[in-house]
Formats: C-alpha cells, sequence, structure tokens
C-alpha cells in the first residue's frame, strides 16, 4: 500500500484551501500510511489558540488535535520556515517535529505520493 | 505508467484546470494511463453545466467532457466541495431541497475517498493548481 504525505504550504486562513487539505488528511490517513510536512505559511495553520470569530469561518484548526488519533504518522515542519515567522514549536497547539532541509528531503523521498494542498 | 490527476483550479479563474487538461491528453499521447481525474476545490467548478462562456474563449468544462467520454477516464468532483459551491446532481438537489441540479454530463460527484484510492494505486499522482 502506498504511503502518502500531504504538504500543506497554505495560511490557515483567507482561503478554504487549508481546511479542505486537512479534511483530504483525516480521510487519506483512513486508507493508508500517511504524514504531513507543513511549509511556508503552512506553519501557521499550527498556531495555538486561533480564533475566527472575526472572520465568521470555521475554526478548522481545533481538529489538528484529532491527527495522532486518526493514525498520522509523522506532523512535521520546516524549521527555516518556523525562524522565519518568530515561531517555535512551543507556539504550535500539536506535538510536532521541526525538520532542516535534509531533513524535509529525506520525508518526501521515503512516501510514495506527495499531495500538496 | 498509470497517472491521476488532481484539479485545484476553478476555469476562467485559474490555469490549472486548461493546463490539467492539457497534461492529461499528454499523457495518453505518449501511451501512458490515467486512473482518474478528481477535481477539488475551486477545481469542481469545471463540473458546473450552467457555465456560459464568451464563443471566443475555450469551453473548459466542454472540453473535459469529451476528453472523458472519448478515453472513458473517470472525472470525480469532490462531494463536499461541491455542496459548498453549489454544484449539485439530482440525488444532493433532492436531499437539501435545491430548485435544480447542475452536474456537467460526465462528471460524478463522489467522495475524498476517490482521490486517496486513485493516489494509492497510481504509479504518480500530479496536482494542478496549488
Amino acid at each position: 500500500m502506498s504511503s502518502m504525505l500531504f504538504v500543506f504550504s497554505r495560511p490557515p486562513h483567507g482561503s478554504i484551501n487549508a481546511q479542505e487539505g486537512l479534511d483530504a488528511l483525516l480521510m487519506g490517513s483512513a486508507f493508508t500510511t500517511c504524514s504531513v510536512l507543513f511549509v511556508g505559511d503552512g506553519v501557521l495553520q499550527l498556531v495555538a489558540g486561533q480564533s475566527t470569530d472575526a472572520l465568521g469561518t470555521k475554526n478548522f484548526s481545533l481538529s489538528f488535535g484529532a491527527l495522532k488519533d486518526y493514525g498520522v504518522t509523522r506532523i512535521a515542519c520546516s524549521m527555516p520556515d518556523l525562524l522565519a515567522r518568530g515561531l517555535n514549536k512551543s507556539d504550535f497547539l500539536i506535538e510536532v517535529e521541526p525538520l532542516d532541509a535534509a531533513g524535509m528531503q529525506a520525508l518526501i523521498r521515503h512516501h510514495d505520493k506527495v499531495l500538496n494542498f | 505508467m498509470n497517472f491521476a490527476i488532481v484539479v485545484h483550479g476553478g476555469p476562467y479563474s485559474s490555469q490549472a484546470c486548461l493546463s490539467a487538461l492539457k497534461f492529461a491528453k499528454a499523457v495518453l499521447a505518449s501511451g501512458h494511463s490515467i486512473n482518474r481525474v478528481f477535481f477539488y476545490h475551486d477545481g469542481v467548478y469545471t463540473a458546473n453545466n450552467l457555465i456560459a462562456p464568451p464563443q471566443d474563449e475555450a469551453p473548459v468544462s466542454r472540453q473535459w467532457q469529451e476528453f472523458g467520454a472519448g478515453n472513458k477516464i473517470e472525472l470525480i468532483a469532490c462531494i463536499a466541495s461541491c455542496l459548498r459551491r453549489g454544484i449539485l446532481d439530482e440525488t444532493e438537489a433532492g436531499r437539501y431541497e435545491k430548485s435544480g441540479s447542475n452536474i456537467a454530463p460526465g462528471f460524478t460527484i463522489s467522495g475524498l475517498g476517490q482521490l486517496i484510492d486513485a493516489s494509492i494505486n497510481a504509479d504518480r499522482v500530479v496536482t494542478f493548481g496549488v
């Protein structure tokens, strides 16, 4: 069975891409081995304490808490993209593994299929 | 080689939709196969039968229909994306008590499992419009 890596590169708000990406990841993890890598503004999806009250949209970030329960194998993010945004892993609402460029390359190589959102 | 193709961009608002079609034609012309085309995000607008583009612009939706029917390739539009964007088949129109359905011929509304299944079973999955 193919393993799948989901790469999330969009910010959490402003478009529905991040929310629909998470939906795809949760569905994927029901079928096969899945991991997720947050890059670029995608790392902002993980920031704790988000509120969408002023936006009038659904606060889907709470669903990230379910990734472990869904059996998502590795939850990783780009260390350089994290640092560039003044964040560190203690800002996140779940446990995330920061990776350098070599670590991200290895993660991508380790999976049979990569889906981008 | 067997390809799964994923389209995230809508017709007329993104190049992704036409680029994906050109890529799909090139895949077949090169002797490869396609197990499914999955439309997600705004890509599901491709399945809107009510699109009426100006005559001097490419009829993107119809071109996809002809491609799918001519090559017997499944064109699947994600149900969650469709419902949010008002793309309905008769079943969903009935379920949500809407005045009519508008799914274009040749497209099928189905779940995200079809994306995962196509990705798992293809040799390559290629996404357009991220």
